[in-house]
């Protein structure tokens, strides 16, 4: 308890701008700061209103179009036909759940490894600025490979006649007709491979600016370590935990990368997959907006409960 | 005692993560020496030939070519745009100071397929052209998010009393930020850029719906899984990874000698 008052206290960093006694020259030269600010942000703001919000809007158009009685294939209409809604997620239900499932699980699978990964560079090695700096690089080259590069040599690594199956049969961890590529394991191991930079960055942002002196206070009044981490640690860095547990989940509940090149067409099936083949092979637009919106819209309306319990306001 | 289970426990963990992370990179690395013909699936030999003509699989080199214009684009107008905003954002109040923060956010918060869907809708519905433009345009809406989101942390620990010490010693607001504020922020904004190229670099999905017939180096490699991914595709997986590697720690090799060179002082 008294650990916890500790960590309370320690002073926020001042950010106030200035001090409080201002001349009324220095009011005029506020405000034209302020007209400057409003310059700065105008550009970039007008590029998302441009290519991320009005896209939004033809997105949600699209998924309302119909396809007229003897249209060519792609050939659409607007209209207001809320069926499409009906009509994908009747088919597809068990494909958005599963998304959702698998991201969960290698959103938890990525937390339990990039915590330590973060502490270990952040905390560990505070005083180690050379290794630190080698360790982060490490954490983001592997970008450069391309992922798709990685998953397919996970999948050959993984193959039925590959090094791991052979050895766990021969330790019978593995029955002899058992396998690891094309199975659900296969798809969140390479969820949680493939998103883990997105986990590991920003704990490790977070905690670079904890004071260390915090944990040794923790420990000077007796607390084990885990004590420690649990009251002081993990409290301070759980903005770092909720960046990372959304930069992960949110892009591998929409990933299918992973499910195409690990998984089979039968049971691993996620939302993605199907995003993409209405778009690219059934050329259904309306249907593929549809599951897009609604994708988006979950997404959300999990973010928003999410944040609103655990969240802090310094999110971004 | 309880703390040692701690003790070992972080750095365990933590290196096998490292281990994980790594273990297909160097999977890649030692297949781009293999002696694979057309399927680069099982090991048949050790040959230098993929690394002496990295361009020799069709269109690889081209892919690459491509990958890396996008990026350089996109990671470029990102970092403007981003820098800017992110600098707007911190130093100054706006009323819609709340939605400004959520249009940020959001593009972090929607999946690629959305993203890349939604823009695809779009351009659809008004007719342009897929190609390198459209990959740029839709690179840079995801880039901006992370630029910002990255500069915003640099720019709030910054200290604004060096910018009126500045002001006071008679420099315009545009020297006092050339020549105090850009430099102490250049740190944060040179990683913003090189997480916004990684980021478009190995970027797919968003990629693949707007692209139209422009191949960039992951759809190459995409579309090449089908069929055999050719060995020359791991020896620029391999190279670009080292090249990224030797930058930066060549980098942060010299920063830490500057710093033990100041502390000597």
């Amino acid at each position: 308890m008294s650990v916890q008052a500790a960590a309370d206290k320690t002073p926020a960093p001042d950010k106030r701008r200035g001090g409080s006694e201002r001349g009324s020259g220095e009011l005029k030269e506020e405000r034209r700061r302020g007209r400057m600010g409003y310059w700065l942000i105008l550009p970039g703001f007008l590029f998302l209103l441009l290519f991320f919000v009005l896209p939004v809007f033809s997105l949600l158009a699209t998924s309302l179009y119909a396809k007229p009685p003897g249209a060519d294939i792609g050939q659409f209409v607007p209209a207001l036909e809320f069926n499409n809604y009906v009509r994908m997620l009747g088919s597809y239900w068990p494909e958005l759940l599963r998304s959702f499932g698998f991201a969960l699980i290698a959103t938890a699978a990525a937390l339990a490894i990039g915590y330590p990964m973060a502490y270990l560079i952040a905390v560990r090695l505070r005083h180690h600025a050379l290794l630190r700096g080698i360790l982060l690089v490490l954490i983001i080259a592997p970008f450069f490979t391309s992922f798709i590069l990685r998953t397919q040599a996970w999948k050959q690594i993984l193959a039925d006649e590959g090094p791991v199956v052979s050895v766990l049969r021969t330790f019978a961890l593995l029955p002899d007709d058992g396998r690891l590529t094309a199975t659900a394991f296969a798809v969140v191991c390479g969820l949680t491979y493939n998103f883990l930079p997105f986990m590991a960055l920003p704990i490790y942002a977070n905690l670079e600016r904890l004071d260390i002196r915090l944990i040794e206070a923790g420990n000077d009044l007796y607390a084990s370590g885990f004590t420690t981490f649990r009251t002081v640690t993990l409290p301070l860095s759980m903005p770092g935990v909720i960046a990372g547990t959304l930069l992960t989940f949110i892009p591998a509940a929409g990933d299918y990368i992973n499910a195409a090149l690990l998984g089979n067409n039968r049971d691993t099936t996620m939302i993605g997959q199907v995003v993409d083949s209405r778009f690219f092979r059934v050329v259904d637009y309306p249907g593929a907006s549809a599951l897009s919106f609604v994708l988006m819209l979950a997404i959300l309306a999990l973010v928003f409960i999410y944040v609103r319990r655990f969240g802090t306001k310094e999110l971004l | 005692m309880k703390n040692s289970l701690g003790r070992w426990l972080v750095p365990v963990i933590g290196g096998l993560a490292f281990v994980f992370l790594l273990v297909p990179i160097a999977y890649v690395f030692v297949f781009s020496f293999n002696d694979a013909g057309r399927t680069n699936l099982t090991w048949r030999g050790f040959t230098w030939d993929n690394w002496r003509n990295p361009c020799g699989a069709p269109e690889v080199c081209s892919a690459l070519g491509n990958s890396l214009q996008i990026g350089a684009t996109a990671t470029l107008i990102a970092v403007v745009l981003g820098t800017a905003i992110a600098i707007g954002l911190v130093r100054y109040r706006f009323k819609f100071n709340a939605t400004a923060n959520m249009l940020i956010f959001l593009p972090l918060a929607t999946p690629e397929v959305v993203l890349g869907a939604s823009l695809l809708a779009q351009f659809l519905n008004v007719g342009a052209e897929l190609g390198k433009g459209t990959i740029i345009i839709a690179h840079t809406v995801f880039c901006i998010s992370f630029v910002v989101v990255t500069v915003k942390a640099r720019v709030a620990s910054l200290d604004p009393k060096l910018e009126e010490a500045a002001a006071d010693l008679y420099a315009s607001p545009m020297q006092a930020f050339w020549r105090v504020t850009f430099p102490l922020l250049l740190p944060g904004i040179v990683a913003a850029g090189l997480l916004s190229f990684a980021i478009s670099f190995d970027d797919f999905i968003i990629t693949n719906f707007n692209s139209g017939n422009v191949d960039t180096f992951p759809k190459f490699i995409y579309v090449a899984a089908t069929r055999g991914i050719p060995a020359q595709a791991n020896v620029i997986g391999s190279a670009m990874f080292i090249v990224a590697l030797l930058i930066v720690i060549g980098g942060q090799v010299l920063a830490h000698r500057r710093r033990k060179m100041l502390a000597a002082r």
